[in-house]
């Protein structure tokens, strides 16, 4: 089933054309993973996906949710679609279990017993148990990531967007966080992620999307569009970044 | 001439402490005035803080002619304005307690609204997009997230305004309201002890003033931010 269908996605900033014509489906349980080097227009794909960014023209359907329609309420979509920051963005005047209960408790006026517990459940499977009464300024950069991941997870989401989780990470934080979202993964989460670590996308995406100029240049499995980029564009972004691997 | 003990006349400490009394009476409506005008021009101010920041151009608008009309006059215009301008149309009658607090909101308020306005901006923005995309409304991002943020930085900054618009409750001793200030005029032309009264007087403020701060910073240390 097509969770998540782009058509015609356009963004502009001002005069600047981000985004020019985007098609893409993802179907529930995939893992769609976004490279391309920066100012590709990546991020921003991912952005629309949740509507941070005003989509300019074209259709975004998430979970059967016209998103470009102003009747369609967005707050009520994004309870569905959990987001997961390159800077984190936790809130750092709340402990990490407020942090994980804010949002349940706000939006869906959930059971604090209720939602506390499962929020400890979520701080487990991210490793974290023992931090829940600390506050974001304790934590390494790694440990922040997953406590954003267990954040956004809180929600129930169907969905999970992942904007460069581990590029403001030190390098050897980036495998905890990317052992979460494998994890994640296995259990049949919907995800889209935007990154650098094409080791991850080789290992984990299902698809992986190539983007350049604000376009979509290539989408394959990650065999093929590893293996045998079709496009001189996708052959001299990987002939770059997998020379430094 | 100055009067030490001779007979019949005040040791300089019973000028002082005679006058204690009515002082500290005038005190009491001083930090009546200013406790009321502080909370309202607070409200004021958070209120015109996010009509400045509103997507709504009208509303923008309203922000910044208020701003800088206060901001672009004396203290004692606003206050004659107020007292006497606004009576004179016969449509209500302000006392000179209600003037005096109205005023001194208003003029707090102001102030205020960019404290509020600045300490809003600084949050970093994927604050908001954090809790935005976990579905939260923009009242509630808002309420939950980017205010108790931003009224951690804009604590001393608040503070500070609260000193000065404690210092203007001063000038209401104008229009015939009796606070310290108008208890001091009192007392020293009774007394003929102008040089007494009015440092002690000072004295009151300053102990009133040191007390405001020395909470402020208590308080700054409890939230301190991590």
């Amino acid at each position: 089933m097509i969770i998540i269908s782009v058509k015609n996605l356009k963004k502009s900033f001002g005069s600047v054309e981000v985004l020019k014509d985007i098609n893409a489906e993802v179907k529930e349980k995939e893992v769609i993973c976004v490279i391309g080097p920066s100012g590709s227009g990546k991020s921003t794909f991912l952005r629309c996906l949740n509507r941070l960014e005003d989509i300019s023209g074209g259709e975004v359907v998430i979970n059967g949710n016209n998103i470009t329609d102003p009747k369609v309420n967005i707050n009520k979509v994004r309870q569905e679609v959990g987001m997961v920051f390159q800077q984190f963005n936790l809130f750092p005047h709340k402990t990490v279990l407020e942090n994980i209960t804010l949002a349940p408790m706000k939006v869906r006026s959930a059971e604090k017993a209720e939602t506390e517990k499962r929020a400890m459940e979520l701080l487990d499977k991210v490793g974290l148990r023992e931090k829940a009464n600390s506050y974001p300024g304790e934590l390494s950069g790694g440990q922040k990531q997953r406590v954003a991941i267990a954040r956004a997870l809180a929600m129930n989401p169907k969905i999970m967007l992942f904007d460069e989780p581990t590029s403001a990470l030190d390098p050897e934080m980036v495998g905890d966080v990317l052992e979460v979202m494998q994890q994640l993964a296995k259990e049949g989460m919907t995800m889209v992620v935007v990154t650098h670590e094409m080791g991850f996308a080789k290992e984990v995406g299902d698809r992986v999307i190539f983007m350049d100029g604000g376009y979509i240049v290539e989408e394959n499995t990650p065999d093929e569009l590893f293996g045998n980029p079709q496009h001189n564009r996708t052959k001299s972004f990987l002939s770059k970044v997998l020379n430094h691997i | 001439m100055p009067s030490f003990s001779k007979k019949g006349e005040d040791t300089p400490m019973d000028v002082i402490s005679s006058a204690i009394p009515l002082l500290l009476k005038g005190l009491e409506v001083t930090i009546y005035i200013f406790i009321i005008a502080i909370i309202l021009g607070f409200l004021l101010g958070l209120l015109v803080a996010l009509f400045r920041l509103a997507p709504i151009k009208i509303l923008n608008w309203i922000a910044i002619v208020y701003v800088n009309a206060i901001r672009g006059t004396p203290f004692i215009v606003q206050l004659f304005f107020i007292y006497f301008g606004i009576n004179s149309l016969h449509f209500v009658s302000l006392n000179s307690t209600t003037a005096g607090i109205i005023t001194v909101a208003i003029n707090a308020g102001a102030y205020f609204s960019e404290i509020i306005r600045a300490g809003i901006q600084s949050i970093d923005k994927g604050q908001t997009e954090a809790a935005r995309s976990l579905g939260l409304t923009g009242s509630q991002a808002m309420r939950h997230v980017i205010l108790p943020q931003a009224f951690r930085r804009m604590l001393p900054t608040i503070t500070n305004q609260s000193i000065i618009s404690l210092k203007d409750t001063s000038l209401l001793s104008i229009i015939g309201i009796a606070d310290l200030t108008q208890q001091g005029q009192i007392q020293a032309s009774a007394t003929f002890e102008a040089f007494k009264i009015w440092l002690t007087v000072g004295v009151i403020y300053f102990i009133i003033i040191y007390l405001i701060s020395a909470l402020a910073s208590f308080v700054e240390r409890r939230f301190e931010l991590r």
